[in-house]
C-alpha cells in the first residue's frame, strides 16, 4: 500500500463523506419530497445489496426476495403499532425482524437447495406470493395482519425521546423526518455495504464466487455448498428484514399490496442493471431505478410542451415506457451492467463479446 | 358427485387455457433456454388486435364468422411479426451474455408492450365481441359451453400439432439439433438464427391463438391481462418440465385442476381455516412440493446448470 | 482493500450526484402564498389518483371532476379576504401505491397545496393522511370508503361519501328486506372489497340471513368459475360481491353460465357502466348501489352529468361528481372562513352545510359525511334503475334533504316543509326509518308544490300527520 493510493482513498472517504452529509440538505430546497426520494433510494440500496449476496455472489436467482421485505415489515408493524397495543423499542423490533427474515430466508433456501437457475427462479417467485397472500388472508380466523385493510398508525422510530417523525431543532438546524430517517439510513447502508466488503473478500464470499462460477467443481474441491447456499438466503433475507421494518416505520402504514411480485422484480432490476456481484454497480443500479421514474415524471410532462407546445401523449404512460425501453436498451449495450466487476468485464471480453 | 365434475371441467378449461400458453413459454425456452417473459404481453397484444379487427368488421356488417376469422389471421401475423422482431431486437444481441441478461430485457420489454398497449387500446376494460354462437350443455348436472369444448380441442390440437413439427419435420430437426448444441448444429449446416426466429415466430403464433381463445371465452380483455396469465402459464411450463412439450401441456391441465379443485374443497377439508383466498398458492405450493423431488419438473430432462 | 473501500465511497458519491442531478429537472414549486399586493390570489389545490395501472379510468374520472369544479370556480370569480381567487390543479399520479402515496403526498405538502382533494384509494388515502395531517394540510376524499381513514383522529381528513361501514350495512338491510334467507359472499381480498364484504356479512348475520359460502377472488382474476361452482352447491339464494366492475362483470356472466339462478349484489363498485358493459346480458336484474342519491333524483345531478359529458365528451364513471362536490366543499369552507390559510379555513370545513350534487354535505366529529344516504339501484334493459334509498339516515340528514329539494320552492311550501320536519323530529329517534318515508313524501310534495302551489303543502303535512299515526 503505497501513499498515494492511501491519500486517493482517503480524499475520496472525505468527499463522499461531505456529499452525503450536504446532499439532503441540498434536496430540501427542492422540496422535502426529494429528500423522500432520496429515502427511499437508500432504503433500496440496501436491499439491492441484500439481494446482491444471494444473486451476485452466490449465483443464486432469487425472484421471491420481497418477501423477507415484507416479514420485516410486517414485524414491526405488529410489534409498534396500536394494533396489538404493542410498542416495543426499536433494538427490540429491528433484529427480531431480522431473525425472522433470516428464518424465512433459510426455509425457502432448504427446499430448494437442489433446484438451479430457472427453477430456482420460480420458486422463489412463488415463495413471495405465498408470503403475501398469507399477509393479505391472515385477519380470519384470527386476525394477525389484519388483511388487506392494512396496519395503521405504525410508530415511528425513535430512540429513547428522540422521534423520527416530524421536525427538531439540532444544533440550530431544523431537521426534518424525511431528512432524520436520510441519516439513519445512510448510517445502515454503510454498515451494509461495509459487511458486504468484507463478505466479498473472505473465505465465505470466496467460496460463494465459486458456487456461482461452477457448483460441482466448488462441492469437489470440498465447499459445503448446502451451508454456504443457505447463508447466503439466511443474509440476504436478514437485510431485507431490517429495510423492511424501518419501511415500515417510515411510512407508518403497512398493507400487503406494497410487497407485490413487481417489487422483487424492481429489485433484481437493480441488481443486473448496476452490475451484479460488483457493490459499487448495485448501488448506482438501486439509485437509478428509484430516481429515474422520478426524474422522467417531471422532466417528460414539460419537456413535450417545450417542445411541441401541447401534451402528445401522456406523460405518466410514457413514464412507465421510458422505463422498460431503459432496461432493455442497457441490457443490450451493456449486458454485465451499467457497472460491472473488472472480472466480470474480463471475463466478457475473453468470450468475445 | 355433479359438482365434482363441473369443478373438473372448470380446471381443464382453465387448465387448457395455461397449456396454449406454457406451450410458448417452453417452445422458446426448449431451444435457447431463455424465458420470454415478454410471451403474456404477446398473448395480450393477440386479444386486443383480434378485438379491434374483428370489433370493426363487424360493425362494417361483415358475417361474424368471416370477421371472426379475419381477427384470428390478423392477430396470428402480428404476433408473429412481433415475435420476429422481439427475438431479433432484444434477445439475438444477448445470446452469450450473462444468463440473467436476457431476463431483465424481458421484463423490460414486458414494460414496454403493456404501456404501448395502453396508449393504443387505452386503459378500460374492452368487450370482445362474441365470435361463437352461444351454445350450453348440461350433462350429468354439470354445465359447459361451445367454447369451452373448443378451448380444450384447440389446445390439444395445437400441442400435437408441435409434436409432429419438432418431431416429423426438417425444421423440426434442425430446432433439436440447435437446443442440443448450437455450435454443433451450426457446423452441420443448421443456419441456427433462422431456427431460433422460427421458434419465436411459431410460439408467438401460438400465443396469438391463445389470445383469440382467452378473450372469446371471457369476453374481456385488458391491457394488463397478459402479466398473471403468463406467469401461470410459466408455472405450468416448469410443472411439466420446461422444455418439454407434452410436459407443458400436462402441466397446464395439472395446474388448472388443481386450482379449481383446491378453491372448491380445501374450505371443507381444512374446516373453514383456508379458503379459496388461498387458491393462487396452491399452484405454486404443488410446484415446489414437485421440484422437491423433481428437480426438473414431472417431464423434463435434466439440465445442466444453466445458470 | 482501501483502494477498494474508495471505489465503492466514489460510486456512492457518483450515484448520489446523479440523483441530485435529477433534481435540477424539477421544476420549482412556485413560492407559496402569493404576496397580498396583487390583485389575484392563487389556491392551489392537490388532486391524487391512480393515472397508470388498472384504476386508471377511475382515476382520470375524478380529475375530470375536479377540473369541472375548478373550472367552474374560475369561471365564477370568488372573493376571499379581498383578493380575487385563482384555482389551480396540481395532478399527482399515486398509482394506486401507498408507497408512491406518500411521496406525492410529501410533494403536495412541499408545494404548500392549500388543500389536497383525493386520494381514490384508500390504501393510499390512509398513509397519505399523516403527512397532511403533520402539515396541517385538509384532505377531502371523494372515494376513499375504508372506515379507516378518518379513524385515525386527524382533524384534516374528511370525506364526501359514505363509508364501507355505511354500505356495508345499507345492503344488508336491502338483502333483508328482499326476503332472502341464504347468501353467498365473494371478496377479492382488496381494502375496498373485503372491508365491504365484511360489513354486509355483519348486517346480514345480525338480521337472521345465513351465510352459506365465503367465497375469495383477487383484484386481477378473469376466471371464477371455481368458486362460483362451489357456490352453486350452497344453492345461495343472493351472491353478494366485495369488488370491482372488471371481476363483478364476468362474474355475473360465469354465473350464468353455471345456471346459478341467484341474484347478484354489490357495492359502487360494480354500479358502473363498466360492469354492464363487460358483464352484457347477465347484469339484467342485478342489484348494486352508490353512496348517496341518484344524480337523476337529484336537484342538481343531471345538470351535472350534461355538463361532464359535454366537456369531456365522456359518461361519467364513478366517482367524479363526489370529487366535484369535495373541490366545492373546499371552496366554500374558504369563503365562509374568509381566507385561503389552511390553519383558518380547517374549522370552517368541519362546519360545512354545503348543498352540493351529490348531497347536503356535512361532517360528523370525525370528518365522515353526515347521514350518508345510501340507494339501491336495478340493472335493467341495460340501464340503471334507481330502486329505493336506505340507511344510515340521521333526523339531520332527513332534514337537510328536504330542505335541499325544497329549495326552489315558493315560501309558503318552504315553511310547511320545516313544519313537517318539525313534527319529525317530534316523532324521535326510534322512528327514523317512519320519518324517513315521511320526508320522502313531503319532499315529493315539495318538489309538485313548485307548480301546483300551496295545495301540497297540505298533502305534505297529511303524509307526515299519516307516518306519525302509523308509528
Amino acid at each position: 500500500m503505497n501513499f498515494g493510493r492511501f491519500f486517493r482513498s482517503t480524499v475520496g472517504i472525505g468527499l463522499t463523506a461531505a456529499i452525503l452529509l450536504a446532499l439532503p440538505f441540498v434536496a430540501a430546497t427542492g422540496g422535502q419530497a426529494w429528500v423522500r426520494i432520496l429515502d427511499f433510494a437508500i432504503l433500496y440500496v440496501f436491499l439491492a445489496l441484500g439481494l446482491n449476496i444471494v444473486v451476485g455472489l452466490a449465483g443464486l436467482l432469487d425472484l421471491g426476495y420481497i418477501a423477507f421485505y415484507a416479514v420485516g415489515a410486517y414485524t414491526w408493524a405488529l410489534l409498534a403499532s396500536p394494533h396489538f397495543g404493542l410498542h416495543w423499542p426499536i433494538w427490540a423490533i429491528l433484529p427480531l425482524g431480522a431473525g425472522l427474515a433470516c428464518f424465512a430466508g433459510v426455509l425457502l433456501g432448504s427446499p430448494t437447495l437442489k433446484l438451479r437457475g430457472d427453477y430456482l427462479a420460480i420458486v422463489t417467485l412463488g415463495f413471495g406470493e405465498i408470503v403475501r397472500i398469507f399477509l393479505n388472508n391472515l385477519n380470519a380466523p384470527i386476525n394477525v395482519t389484519n388483511g388487506p385493510q392494512g396496519i395503521t398508525l405504525i410508530d415511528p422510530v425513535s430512540f429513547g425521546a428522540f422521534k423520527f417523525s416530524g421536525t427538531t431543532q439540532i444544533f440550530g438546524f431544523a431537521l426534518s423526518g424525511p431528512q432524520k430517517y436520510y441519516f439513519l439510513l445512510v448510517a445502515l447502508a454503510i454498515l451494509v455495504i461495509i459487511i458486504n466488503i468484507r463478505l466479498q473478500n473472505s473465505r465465505i464470499g470466496r467460496a460463494w464466487q465459486a458456487i456461482r462460477e461452477d457448483e460441482i467443481a466448488a462441492k469437489a474441491i470440498g465447499i459445503n455448498t448446502r451451508n454456504l447456499k443457505l447463508l447466503a438466503f439466511a443474509m440476504g433475507a436478514s437485510f431485507g428484514g431490517v429495510a423492511g421494518g424501518i419501511f415500515s416505520a417510515m411510512q407508518g402504514f403497512v398493507s400487503p399490496e406494497s410487497f407485490s411480485l413487481l417489487e422483487s422484480i424492481m429489485i433484481l432490476a437493480m441488481v443486473v442493471l448496476g452490475g451484479m456481484g460488483h457493490i459499487p454497480g448495485v448501488i448506482l443500479g438501486a439509485v437509478l431505478l428509484t430516481v429515474l421514474p422520478e426524474v422522467l415524471r417531471y422532466g417528460v410532462g414539460p419537456l413535450q410542451m417545450a417542445m411541441f407546445g401541447k401534451m402528445l401523449v401522456d406523460p405518466e404512460s410514457l413514464r412507465m415506457l421510458v422505463f422498460g425501453l431503459a432496461l432493455v436498451l442497457v441490457m443490450r449495450f451493456k449486458p454485465a451492467g451499467l457497472w460491472p466487476s473488472p472480472e466480470r468485464q474480463r471475463e466478457l471480453k475473453e468470450t468475445g463479446k | 358427485m355433479d359438482i365434482f365434475l363441473q369443478q373438473i371441467i372448470n380446471g381443464l378449461v382453465q387448465g387448457s387455457i395455461y397449456a396454449l400458453v406454457a406451450l410458448g413459454y417452453t417452445m422458446v425456452y426448449g431451444i435457447m433456454g431463455l424465458i420470454n417473459f415478454a410471451h403474456g404481453e404477446v398473448v395480450m397484444i393477440g386479444t386486443l388486435v383480434t378485438i379491434t379487427v374483428a370489433g370493426s368488421l363487424i360493425k362494417a356488417g361483415m358475417p361474424v364468422a368471416v370477421a371472426g376469422f379475419a381477427g384470428l389471421m390478423a392477430a396470428v401475423l402480428v404476433c408473429m411479426a412481433l415475435g420476429w422482431a422481439l427475438e431479433r431486437v432484444a434477445y439475438r444481441p444477448l445470446r452469450n451474455a450473462p444468463r440473467l441478461t436476457p431476463l431483465i430485457t424481458a421484463i423490460g420489454m414486458s414494460i414496454v408492450l403493456q404501456n404501448l398497449a395502453m396508449m393504443i387500446w387505452g386503459r378500460n376494460y374492452l368487450t370482445f365481441p362474441a365470435l361463437l354462437p352461444k351454445m350450453d350443455f348440461e350433462f350429468a348436472g354439470a354445465n359447459f359451453t361451445m367454447i369451452q369444448i373448443i378451448i380444450v380441442l384447440v389446445s390439444a390440437a395445437t400441442m400435437g400439432g408441435l409434436l409432429l413439427l419438432v418431431y416429423r419435420t426438417k425444421l423440426g430437426m434442425a430446432m433439436r439439433a440447435t437446443a442440443q448444441n448450437p455450435a454443433v448444429a451450426s457446423l452441420m449446416g443448421v443456419n441456427i438464427n433462422r431456427v431460433i426466429a422460427a421458434a419465436f415466430v411459431i410460439g408467438s403464433a401460438l400465443g396469438a391463438v391463445a389470445g383469440v381463445m382467452v378473450g372469446t371465452y371471457y369476453e374481456i380483455a385488458h391491457y394488463q391481462m397478459g402479466f398473471m396469465l403468463g406467469l401461470k402459464a410459466f408455472t405450468a411450463a416448469v410443472l411439466g418440465g420446461i422444455g418439454n412439450l407434452a410436459g407443458a401441456m400436462l402441466g397446464g391441465i395439472l395446474l388448472g385442476i388443481i386450482e379449481a379443485l383446491g378453491a372448491g374443497y380445501i374450505g371443507d377439508l381444512t374446516g373453514g381455516f383456508l379458503g379459496s383466498h388461498y387458491q393462487d398458492i396452491f399452484a405454486f405450493v404443488v410446484l415446489i412440493v414437485v421440484l422437491m423431488f423433481k428437480p426438473s419438473g414431472l417431464f423434463g430432462e435434466k439440465t445442466g446448470d444453466r445458470a | 482493500m482501501q483502494a477498494k473501500l474508495s471505489v465503492v465511497a466514489l460510486s456512492v458519491a457518483a450515484a448520489f450526484a446523479l440523483s441530485a442531478c435529477g433534481q435540477k429537472e424539477e421544476p420549482k414549486p412556485a413560492a407559496a402564498p402569493v404576496p397580498a399586493a396583487k390583485p389575484e390570489l392563487v389556491v392551489k389545490l392537490g388532486h391524487v389518483a391512480p393515472m397508470t395501472g388498472p384504476q386508471a379510468h377511475l382515476g382520470k374520472d375524478n380529475e375530470n371532476g375536479a377540473v369541472l369544479a375548478i373550472e367552474e370556480l374560475n369561471a365564477k370569480g370568488m372573493e376571499i379576504g379581498g383578493a380575487k381567487v385563482k384555482f389551480e390543479l396540481i395532478n399527482e399520479d399515486d398509482q394506486a401505491d401507498p408507497k408512491q402515496g406518500s411521496i406525492v403526498a410529501q410533494k403536495l405538502v412541499d408545494a404548500k397545496v392549500n388543500g389536497v382533494i383525493g386520494h381514490l384509494n384508500s390504501g393510499t388515502t390512509i398513509p397519505a393522511s399523516k403527512l397532511y395531517a403533520d402539515a396541517g394540510i385538509p384532505q377531502i376524499s371523494g372515494s376513499a370508503t375504508n372506515p379507516k381513514y378518518t379513524q385515525q383522529g386527524f382533524a384534516t381528513a374528511f370525506r364526501v361519501m359514505a363509508n364501507d361501514v355505511q354500505q356495508g350495512k345499507s345492503l344488508g338491510e336491502f338483502a333483508v328486506k328482499q326476503g332472502v334467507k341464504t347468501v353467498a359472499i365473494v371478496d377479492d381480498r382488496t381494502a375496498y372489497g373485503q372491508g365491504l364484504a365484511d360489513e354486509f356479512r355483519k348486517a346480514a348475520e345480525a338480521s337472521g340471513i345465513k351465510v352459506v359460502a365465503s367465497e375469495y377472488t383477487t383484484d386481477k382474476a378473469t376466471d371464477f368459475k371455481a368458486i362460483l361452482t362451489k357456490i352453486k352447491s350452497t344453492k345461495a339464494e343472493l351472491v353478494f360481491f366485495g369488488g370491482m366492475d372488471a371481476q363483478g362483470g364476468p362474474m355475473a356472466k360465469q354465473m350464468k353460465e353455471l345456471g346459478i339462478k341467484a341474484k347478484f349484489l354489490g357495492g359502487d363498485g360494480i354500479c358502473t357502466p363498466e360492469f354492464m358493459k363487460l358483464g352484457g346480458p347477465a347484469t339484467e336484474g342485478q342489484f348494486c348501489s352508490l353512496p348517496g342519491m341518484p344524480l337523476e333524483k337529484l336537484a342538481k345531478g343531471p345538470e351535472f352529468r350534461e355538463k361532464f359529458t359535454k366537456k369531456f365528451n365522456a359518461e361519467i364513471q364513478l366517482y367524479a361528481p363526489y370529487v366535484y362536490d369535495a373541490v366545492m366543499v373546499m371552496a366554500d369552507s374558504m369563503k365562509r372562513a374568509d381566507s385561503v390559510d389552511p390553519a383558518k379555513f380547517l374549522p370552517a370545513i368541519g362546519k360545512t352545510k354545503y348543498d352540493g350534487v351529490t348531497a347536503m354535505i356535512e361532517f360528523d366529529a370525525v370528518g365522515d359525511l353526515k347521514g350518508g344516504a345510501i340507494s339501491i339501484y336495478q340493472y335493467k334493459g341495460g340501464k340503471l334503475e334507481y330502486v329505493e334509498t336506505l340507511g344510515g339516515s340521521t333526523l339531520e340528514a332527513v332534514k337537510a334533504d328536504i330542505k335541499a329539494d325544497v329549495k326552489e320552492a315558493v315560501a309558503d311550501v318552504k315553511d310547511a316543509a320545516k313544519a313537517v320536519a318539525g313534527a319529525a323530529t317530534a316523532v324521535g329517534k326510534e322512528a327514523v326509518g317512519d320519518v324517513k318515508d315521511a320526508a320522502k313524501a313531503a319532499t315529493e310534495a315539495g318538489k309538485d308544490a313548485v307548480k301546483a302551489g300551496a295545495e301540497a303543502v297540505k298533502n305534505a303535512a297529511d303524509a307526515t300527520k299519516a307516518a306519525v299515526e302509523k308509528k
